[in-house]
């Protein structure tokens, strides 16, 4: 270990306190910025599961549509020119909606209704029963984690929805909506009958190209003969629909404004812990001065410490906030924290810790080598 | 090119401003040889620690000019300084300003670890350094384990172990008992006996200078007196003696 390593781990380690204070500050810094931006993410991969769920190539939707909620909706009359545009091999229909779901005590509940051609998009992670049997007249798909709030138990269990009988025929696992309204699944005619949508309509038509048709091109034939619509691809949908979620209500940057706020608590505490500890160890920097030692030398030692400090402070707020992603796992919003968010966190942390040097830095820049005579 | 390894000429230093100032030196021609001990004496507020540290490259002085081996600190900013007491100045200090998170060995190693010198290499020249001052089987011993004596033992086994040109060496005794005064000044006698070093030690005690080659004295900024060390007369005899046998 080089020795100015070996010295910045031992000024680190020599004053236990103060080491566990700023690894405390760290920790709780970096855990604030790791849950907030693991909720953002949470969030935003949530508000797209549909979308991301769904095997279309363009979604087409009416103009302005904000978000897949959005409960805009188009003219069922516009499939067959969607279908008999140049290049689409299929148009399917898709109706969305909330609904009330009328438990069997009476007691009404909100849910969020998804028909399609079960094929194209239909629910996932079926733990329970099947997807064709969602094919029978009445039945649907609901996730487990809604059972409670939907009084069922399982399949075969009864219902129903605006009136009209359902029964129980899939059951999923963590599909799950950042509303809290339940998603239920559903055939396409059934799906209009439960929202109360005509045959004439629809929310969305999903489009499939046919192979080796030309998206952009397909796309701009669409655009062109549908004027009072819009035509997306899933990766542009989906961050519509994020955008509108997060930002568009503000949820984002209140996460943001968090983590911002993570940040600055995290350097504060480095900082004040750094001046300190470099202020109590003034003496042996003059020393190192005296004896000849470069500047760079010096901030070397600071700059260590720092890093170190942001390496266990990391370290032990990864672990925390991996035990915060279990925990959350099964929640109405759970934290992601993925590969490229440990990353950009543990490059946060070390620039934190970094700038938090800076202010020991300048307190050495000013340290005059006389002092080693004089104390 | 001069033979001395430290040339003082003309030295003054001014410090403060205005009321507060005070000429801390004046007019201050010295030189240092190698293979020299010499001891600076004068009392408290003379201006030994000024002189030292302009000598040692740490500060600069108002007028006059100061060379180390040939290189001249006027002009020069504070990392020009620091390399130049990188290159050929070692410090002993009165507090012996030891890391006490590091061990007596690393302590040493650190003045090499500053001038670039790392691994195994370095640490052989740490134990060499610890050899020479008596201390081989304390090198693991944090400097709070370590007798006063021992620590500015390993004080000096640090400001040699680069093999700089300049020693100075400030009170290095004035902590201690008699008995490890001495043991001190004998190390240092024996590292200027090196042709390649020169030693100036500072000092208020006169017993220490029984082992110097030369004594100078300050009082008020000023050299005010040379004299021929102890040490320096029984060389005179020495080469005497065989002169006449011869």
């Amino acid at each position: 270990m080089p020795l100015n390593l070996t010295l910045a781990s031992r000024n680190l380690f020599h004053d236990r306190l103060r080491f566990v204070a700023t690894t405390i500050g760290i920790v709780f810094s970096v855990v604030l910025v790791m849950v907030q931006m693991g909720l953002y993410l949470g969030f935003g991969r949530m508000v797209t599961t549909v979308i991301a769920h769904t095997s279309a190539d363009l979604w087409v939707m009416r103009h302005g549509t904000k978000c897949f909620e959005d409960p805009s909706l188009l003219s069922a009359n516009k499939q067959t020119r969607v279908a008999a545009t140049t290049g689409v091999a299929e148009a399917i229909p898709l109706v969305i909606g909330f609904s009330g779901w009328i438990l069997p005590s009476g007691e009404i509940t909100p849910v969020f209704v998804v028909g399609s051609d079960l094929q194209t998009l239909k629910p996932w992670n079926v733990t329970e029963g099947t997807v064709q049997a969602l094919s029978t007249p009445g039945a649907v798909a609901v996730d487990r984690s809604y059972f409670e709030r939907l009084g069922v138990s399982g399949i075969g269990s009864k219902a129903n929805i605006r009136g009209l009988p359902v029964s129980v025929a899939a059951v999923t696992d963590g599909i799950r909506s950042f509303t809290t309204t339940p998603y239920v699944f559903s055939d396409l005619s059934q799906a209009r009958a439960y929202i109360g949508i005509p045959s004439t309509m629809a929310s969305y038509f999903l489009v499939k190209l046919r192979p080796g048709a030309d998206l952009e091109h397909v796309r701009h034939d669409l655009q062109a003969s549908l004027p009072d619509s819009e035509v997306l691809t899933p990766a542009e949908f989906r961050e519509r629909s994020r955008s509108y979620w997060l930002f568009g209500t503000g949820a984002g940057t209140a996460l943001f404004a968090g983590a911002i706020l993570g940040i600055i608590v995290g350097m504060v505490i480095v900082a004040q812990t750094l001046y300190s500890s470099t202020k109590d160890h003034l003496d042996e920097f003059a020393t190192l001065r005296a004896m000849g030692s470069s500047n760079g030398y010096i901030y070397s030692v600071i700059i260590y410490q720092a890093l170190l400090n942001a390496v266990i402070g990391f370290g032990l707020a990864t672990l925390i906030g991996f035990a915060v992603v279990e925990f959350t796992r099964s929640g109405a919003l759970p934290v992601l924290i993925t590969p490229m968010l440990i990353l950009a966190i543990l490059v946060l942390t070390v620039v934190m810790c970094i700038a938090a040097a800076l202010a020991a830095i300048f307190r050495v820049v000013r340290i005059d080598p006389v002092m080693a005579f004089t104390r | 090119m001069s033979d001395f390894i430290v040339e003082a000429k003309g030295v003054t230093k001014v410090l403060g401003r205005g009321a507060a100032q005070v000429h801390a030196l004046k007019d201050i021609n010295l030189s240092l040889r190698g293979g020299e001990l010499t001891v600076l004496m004068g009392p408290s507020g003379s201006g030994k620690t000024t002189l030292l540290s302009i000598l040692g490259c740490i500060l600069t002085p108002t007028s006059g000019t100061v060379r180390v081996c040939g290189r001249a600190t006027q002009g020069a900013d504070a990392e020009a300084l620091a390399k130049l007491r990188r290159d050929h100045v070692g410090f002993v200090f009165q507090s012996y300003h030891l890391f006490p998170t590091l061990t007596a060995a690393e302590n040493i190693q650190l003045a090499l670890d500053i001038r670039g010198a790392h691994g195994e290499d370095a640490r052989a020249k740490s134990r060499d350094a610890l050899e020479k001052v008596g201390l081989a089987h304390k090198a693991a011993s944090y400097p709070q384990e370590l007798s006063g004596g021992e620590q500015q033992r390993v004080a000096i086994a640090r400001a040699i172990v680069s093999n700089p040109s300049a020693i100075f060496a400030d009170e290095p005794t004035a902590v201690l008992d008699t008995r490890n005064g001495q043991a001190i000044m004998s190390i240092l006698a024996e590292i200027a006996k090196d042709p390649a070093h020169g030693v100036l030690v500072v000092t208020h005690d006169s017993r220490m200078t029984s082992l110097a080659d030369r004594v100078i004295h300050i009082e008020d900024g000023r050299l005010v007196r040379h004299e021929r060390g102890s040490a320096d007369a029984a060389k005179m005899q020495t080469i005497t003696r065989a002169g006449r046998r011869s």
